[in-house]
């Protein structure tokens, strides 16, 4: 067929095909945008729940006819206030911002100058090493925190907001090592050289260099180590037993429980409020917080 | 070089240039592997003091017996393999394991493809959005399901009710808890998996899926041709390691369900929650959690093979 | 093998026209090159004749049907990406033989068509290796063993030996051409480097800003440039372009270059640009064009002097820079006539070669 001939057929029976191609792509999107809202729904109406239940009164809570959807008798702060104000909630909030500040710390001077020292320094056994503390990582605590116990009673840390601080490293210094590991090997070998050069020390090298071109890898482990200490949950259950030890996790989920009523406003608006930190920092380091996880498994 | 040294500086004819030992030990510490080694020792002291001997002392814990008086070798183990509860909680374990990170790997891959196919713009909104279940600290999010399964209150019950279904006993029947503990943990570790795929899947290259239009793939046979195989090693670690933590989980049934109804949520970690701290016997918690082990050991060793090749695969 | 035409086809990227209204017509088995400096819209017309972009207006035709509306594997054509895109947990024989799979060739049927392309590219050992085991140029080859089992109607190339380098690259397309020679498939090649243009092409489309400039053959293109832009980017070194004036001298033109320097127009060209005279023009002249004088040299007027800025050996040749009227000039010289910076020397100008263009519109006219 000639394209002369081609070209005089008429232009609506072509343009008609042009359509429903460009008409598939869309509805593949409209497709995709509608499963996205059905997912987007499941996983967000706890989060959502909780905060309607915390803003209700207890009256309303209790009340079983209405919807518990929404809030019908008007938004109200008493939840809060009375957590604040009538329970342990403000000290279960002040010990896990003291343990985690002091892990978080502890976890980056240890994971830094290990992850430093593996990634860019060969010695005999780093290999090793680093291997074996990818296994540690695969450790959980449901299997560590028998012998645990036993240790820390040893060091006479039970019961003691300090046990978590000795323990809490356990559950963030291997991966943190292991994603700045990644970050630092990333790090062309010609800086070193330039710096050696230049006359700098190993530490010098360390702080000055390698610390600041490591930034995002920086952040994001401490991200990590401050969610994961924040949610920890496993050893304060098994290790502190008075209210004035007891960090939020816990704290939230079993102290805030008078007699056998379950005032479950007050107890949502404790989760929510000791959700809050992980949430706002994810909120506004949200790239931060995901390229730790996936440069710590991406990068082998 | 002693003599060199003394015949062009006669200032130090006499002076001894015998190595002192202080002076070797200074050289030593500056020895680059020394330092390495220094700047890694904290690392090793938390290890091998806080995971390496616990997790030993916890073999010899479990061979002792319930005052830790006398040693019993393997009797904990015997004692714990007669109960029927006990394999119970093995066979609990396993299908909540299993069929949890089934659906979170399977919910994680669909998703994932779906945000990938919006355009560039919108997908770090929809991230952030669906991400939210893993940033809330699970205790927190455990006790939000709790109330939501309320057997009194249950928002869910209240919407079956009103569109005319029975109200579902979530937490009290034991078919029932089953499937919320499950339920619980998928909607807590699926955006996990939907962060590791989302970023395996814009590590292939456009190129490789043009090139298969050419071919004459569809999007079905560039799914099982292209994108799986590129995926396959990533999607094996991320299943392996949510095995591994899933197996082990703890929040969820603790605070749903603390194992009930009848022992028929419990798995290893809880029940040796409530053997070793609730009941006071510290060896019988320690055999309870030891059977997760060889799990893990085989899980682990998986998952190391697939680091390595995709180490290499990459490098 | 089949023609392959486009009208009037544009591209638009939100509200910027990268390929604006192209018209071109490609005979059954010709070898077509798109040539052109980056963001000159080849590359997205190429992937439009793939169907790897949608074509805001216009039509496509291969085989002398409408593909506007065909997704890629349905308009029969085969692609040879610039980064191989070959699929790396696959072995070569099976990238080769993936769209025969995809498609349901029979096993033998594919066995044979695999192995005649390996042949034809002297990849038969590496058949059961895996892309990451290959050199640049064998990951090359198995690119093109991949287009060429398909047998289909167009191959299309995209700057496939950019990725090399120097030496590969004037290997593979010799390799290229040869191939061409024994598969006879219409062939569309897009490159940045004028040089391929020149060697591979039965005819060269050269683009600029999304339009085409001009298409002809590599020797017409070179000799008979239509615009400014086509007679700087074909050959290298480039035509030397100087600011000139056209005057009448007698009974014949001349160019004047410089108070210095004026240069007879031949009697030949003096009809074509007679109307002309007295206007400011560009005068154009290749390189190889301005030599030292030499016996067999026709008019003496075409002789000047210059004092040369650089002189750079080339081996065979030497090239000469020197400056009229503020411009730089480049010539091609025997090694051994040529005296040393600062010096002056004696040049002839091959007048029979020249071109004037219209500094406004950039006609060569």
């Amino acid at each position: 067929m000639s394209t002369a001939a081609v070209a005089a057929r008429a232009p609506q029976e072509r343009l008609g095909i042009r359509a429903s191609l460009s008409r598939n792509r869309r509805w593949a999107l409209i497709t995709s945008y509608v499963f996205l809202v059905i997912f987007a729904i499941f996983f967000l109406i706890p989060p959502f729940y909780m905060v309607v239940t915390a803003l209700k009164s207890d009256a309303e809570v209790a009340h079983m006819a209405t919807n518990p959807w929404i809030i019908a008798d008007g938004v109200t702060l008493d939840q809060f206030r009375i957590l604040f104000t009538q329970t342990d909630f403000l000290i279960f909030f002040k010990n896990t911002i003291i343990v985690t500040v002091a892990t978080v710390a502890i976890t980056m001077v240890v994971s830094v100058l290990a992850a430093f020292s593996l990634g860019r320094m060969k010695f005999w056994g780093s290999s090793i090493l680093a291997t074996g503390i990818f296994l540690t990582y695969l450790v959980p605590d449901t299997l560590l925190f028998i012998p645990l116990f036993q240790i820390v009673k040893a060091v006479g840390l039970l019961n003691s907001y300090w046990g978590m601080i000795l323990v809490y490293p356990t559950l963030t210094v291997p991966f943190c090592t292991w994603i700045m590991i990644g970050y630092f090997q990333s790090i062309p070998k010609e800086l070193d050289e330039a710096a050696l050069i230049d006359g700098a020390g190993h530490m010098q090298m360390l702080t000055k260099i390698f610390i600041p071109v490591a930034l995002p890898g920086i952040i994001a482990a401490m991200i990590f180590a401050f969610t994961v200490s924040w949610a920890a949950f496993v050893y304060p259950m098994a290790f502190l037993y008075s209210a004035d030890q007891q960090v939020l996790t816990v704290g939230t989920v079993t102290s805030l429980i008078r007699g056998d009523v379950y005032k479950w406003g007050m107890l949502m608006a404790g989760a929510l409020v000791a959700a809050a930190p992980p949430l706002v920092i994810y909120a506004f380091l949200m790239d931060y917080y995901i390229a730790g996880l996936t440069s710590g498994a991406t990068k082998g | 070089m002693a003599d060199t040294v003394q015949s062009w500086s006669p200032g130090l004819q006499g002076v001894s240039l015998q190595p002192s030992a202080s002076r070797n030990f200074r050289l030593f510490m500056r020895r680059r592997s020394t330092i390495a080694f220094l700047m890694c020792l904290p690392l090793i002291v938390i290890i091998t003091g806080l995971v390496l001997y616990p997790a030993l002392y916890s073999i010899y814990l479990s061979m002792l017996n319930k005052s830790q008086t006398r040693f019993i070798g393997l009797g904990n183990f015997s004692f714990l393999l007669s109960r029927d509860v006990f394999w119970m909680v093995m066979e609990q374990t396993a299908i909540f394991a299993l069929s949890a990170v089934f659906f979170k790997a399977l919910i994680g891959l669909i998703t994932a493809h779906l945000i990938n196919n919006l355009p560039v713009k919108g997908q770090r909104k929809w991230r952030g959005m669906l991400l939210v279940p893993w940033v809330i600290p699970l205790a927190l999010s455990s006790l939000g399901w709790w109330w939501l399964f309320d057997p009194t209150h249950s928002a869910f019950n209240y919407i079956l009710s009103s569109l005319g279904f029975a109200e579902v006993p979530w937490l009290s029947s034991p078919y029932w808890a089953r499937f919320s503990v499950i339920l619980v943990n998928v909607w807590y570790g699926a955006p996990f998996f939907l962060i590791m795929y989302l970023a395996a899947l814009k590590s292939v290259p456009e190129q490789l899926y043009e090139a298969a239009s050419i071919d004459g793939a569809s999007a079905w046979q560039k799914f099982v041709h292209i994108t799986l195989p590129m995926m396959r090693n990533i999607i094996a670690i991320t299943v392996l390691f949510s095995l591994i933590v899933t197996f082990a989980n703890f929040d969820i049934v603790q605070i749903m369900t603390a194992g009930g109804p009848r022992n028929m949520t419990h798995v290893f970690a809880t029940y040796s929650f409530m053997l070793g701290i609730r009941s006071g016997d510290l060896p019988l918690g320690a055999a309870t959690s030891l059977f997760m082990f060889p799990i893990l050991a085989f899980a682990a060793i998986f998952i190391l093979r697939g680091v390595r090749k995709r180490g290499r695969e990459i490098g | 093998m089949a023609e392959v035409a486009l009208r009037n086809v544009v591209k638009r990227f939100d509200n910027v026209e990268v390929v604006r209204s192209i018209n071109l017509d490609i005979p059954d088995n010709e070898f077509v090159v798109l040539v052109g400096p980056s963001g000159c819209g080849k590359s997205t017309t190429l992937r439009m004749i793939a169907g790897l972009e949608e074509v805001t207006s216009g039509d496509i035709y291969i085989g002398g049907e409408v593909v506007n509306d065909r997704p890629p594997k349905d308009r029969d054509i085969a692609m040879v990406f610039q980064n191989y895109a070959l699929y790396p947990h696959m072995s070569v024989f099976e990238n080769m033989s993936f769209g025969l799979k995809l498609r349901k060739f029979p096993k033998d049927e594919i066995r044979k068509r695999v192995d005649h392309a390996a042949r034809i590219l002297d990849i038969t050992e590496l058949l059961d290796r895996k892309p990451k085991a290959l050199s640049g140029g064998q990951r090359q080859r198995v690119a093109m063993g991949r287009a060429i089992v398909r047998n289909p109607k167009v191959f299309l190339f995209d700057e496939p030996l950019s990725n090399l380098d120097a030496k590969l690259r004037v290997q593979m397309r010799t390799e290229i051409k040869r191939v061409h020679q024994l598969v006879k498939t219409t062939t569309v090649y897009v490159t940045h480097d004028q040089v391929e243009a020149m060697t591979l092409a039965d005819r060269v489309v050269v683009m600029n800003n999304g339009r085409i400039e001009q298409i002809a053959t590599p020797q017409e293109l070179y000799h008979h440039p239509k615009t400014l832009f086509v007679a700087g980017f074909m050959g290298s070194p480039a035509m030397n372009f100087m600011r000139c004036r056209l005057e009448q001298n007698g009974v014949g033109l001349r160019v004047r270059l410089s108070d210095a320097v004026s240069l007879p127009v031949p009697a030949s060209q003096s009809a074509r640009y007679q109307a002309l005279t007295g206007k400011e023009l560009v005068f154009g002249l290749r390189p190889e064009h301005i030599t030292e004088p030499r016996r067999n040299d026709r008019d003496p007027q075409c002789e000047f002097a210059a004092t040369l800025d650089v002189v750079e050996p080339m081996g065979m040749e030497t090239m000469v820079y020197f400056t009229v009227d503020g411009q730089e000039v480049c010539g091609r010289v025997d090694p051994g006539a040529a005296t040393g910076p600062g010096e002056a020397m004696r040049l002839y100008a091959d007048m029979d070669r020249m071109h004037l263009i219209d500094p406004q519109s950039g006609a060569v006219l």
